[in-house]
């Protein structure tokens, strides 16, 4: 359970327990964003350099972002710990909507 | 439990955003309201994608005369820095620490105001060295409409958080703010999530042409 309050006798052992384990997502998440900087960077570069078709360049850059993306979900944003079913489901259904509407306005609407 | 009863180092809960039923309610229906969210950025990028480069003649400028990649790598940059930072605020709030939270909150909202300034800069720009306005052609609708929205996130987001430290600037942390400040931080996150998209799909996309 997430409130749990203190495990010891001694709040205070459990506290720094606590405060390691803070520390070490904490540590976690600097890796995280320095990855997301630099998977930032690698985009940004492969269009200016300039030389690659787009046919090669989008699908890349693309997938860059989602990577990106599920980084800040799943790291920034917790999605990775416990008790998160329920949230998934509601974000994953706002996904499905959200991409068979990109797919029909790419497909189906001519203009 | 009283949700403003006051803790010391060791009581705070683990997870204080989720240790009252009310905040595990809120965060419950905050990510309900992210699904929504999703949803209706997803619409706007269709809009986006279906429109653009719909021009009305040959002297419109399009997606690939306009943007310019040193101005949207430093909004990116600005913007992903200012993520690392609430989550830095928010491992603050996890260990009982209102002054260090309080801090990394300002230069959150640092980050976000230098965001929002480049992004009225570069509107600005638009309109008046292209005239792409937002009614010159469907390319200019759906292009302030996506971005702008974002926008109008970002200037949410930012009221948001500083609606919340005045509020609480003298009550300290306690169970009744403490899921408050971790909402407000969710949701600058997934302001951040939505422009990873629009700077790729948007502006390098639209500068591959």
């Amino acid at each position: 359970m997430a409130n749990e309050q203190s495990n010891s006798a001694n709040p205070n052992v459990d506290l720094k327990y606590r405060r390691k384990k803070n520390a070490e997502e904490m540590k976690h998440q600097v890796v995280t964003f320095v990855l997301m900087i630099f998977f930032t960077v690698i985009s940004f570069v492969a269009v200016a350099m300039d030389d690659f078709s787009h046919w090669f360049i989008k699908p890349v850059i693309l997938l860059l972002a989602v990577i990106q993306v599920v980084f800040q979900l799943y790291y920034f944003m917790h999605m990775k710990h416990k008790g998160h079913g329920t949230i998934t489901l509601f974000l994953f259904s706002g996904l499905a909507v959200g991409l068979i509407t990109i797919l029909t306005f790419l497909t189906i609407v001519w203009l | 439990m009283h949700a403003d009863e006051k803790f010391t180092d060791a009581t705070w809960p683990a997870s204080p955003e989720k240790a009252t039923l009310e905040g595990k309610n809120k965060y419950l229906g905050f990510w309900l309201f992210l699904g929504g969210e999703t949803v209706l950025f997803a619409s706007l990028f269709a809009t986006y994608l279906a429109l653009k480069d719909k021009v009305p003649n040959g002297e419109a400028a399009l997606a690939k005369d306009l943007f310019e990649l040193p101005l949207t790598f430093v909004a990116t940059m600005l913007l992903l820095t200012s993520s690392l930072t609430s989550v830095y605020a928010m491992y603050h709030m996890k260990n009982n620490h209102f002054k260090q939270m309080q801090a990394w909150l300002v230069i959150t909202i640092a980050l976000g105001f230098a965001f929002l300034g480049l992004e009225i800069y570069e509107f600005n720009h638009y309109v008046h060295e292209f005239h792409h306005t937002f009614t010159s052609s469907a390319f200019g609708s759906a292009f302030y409409t996506l971005v702008g929205f974002h926008g109008g996130h970002v200037a949410f987001g930012l009221l948001w958080f500083i609606s919340l430290m005045v509020r609480n600037a003298r009550r300290g942390l306690n169970l009744y703010n403490a899921p408050k400040f971790y909402i407000a931080s969710l949701y600058w996150h997934f302001i951040d999530v939505v422009w990873v998209f629009i700077f790729t799909v948007v502006y390098l996309m639209g500068m591959v042409g």
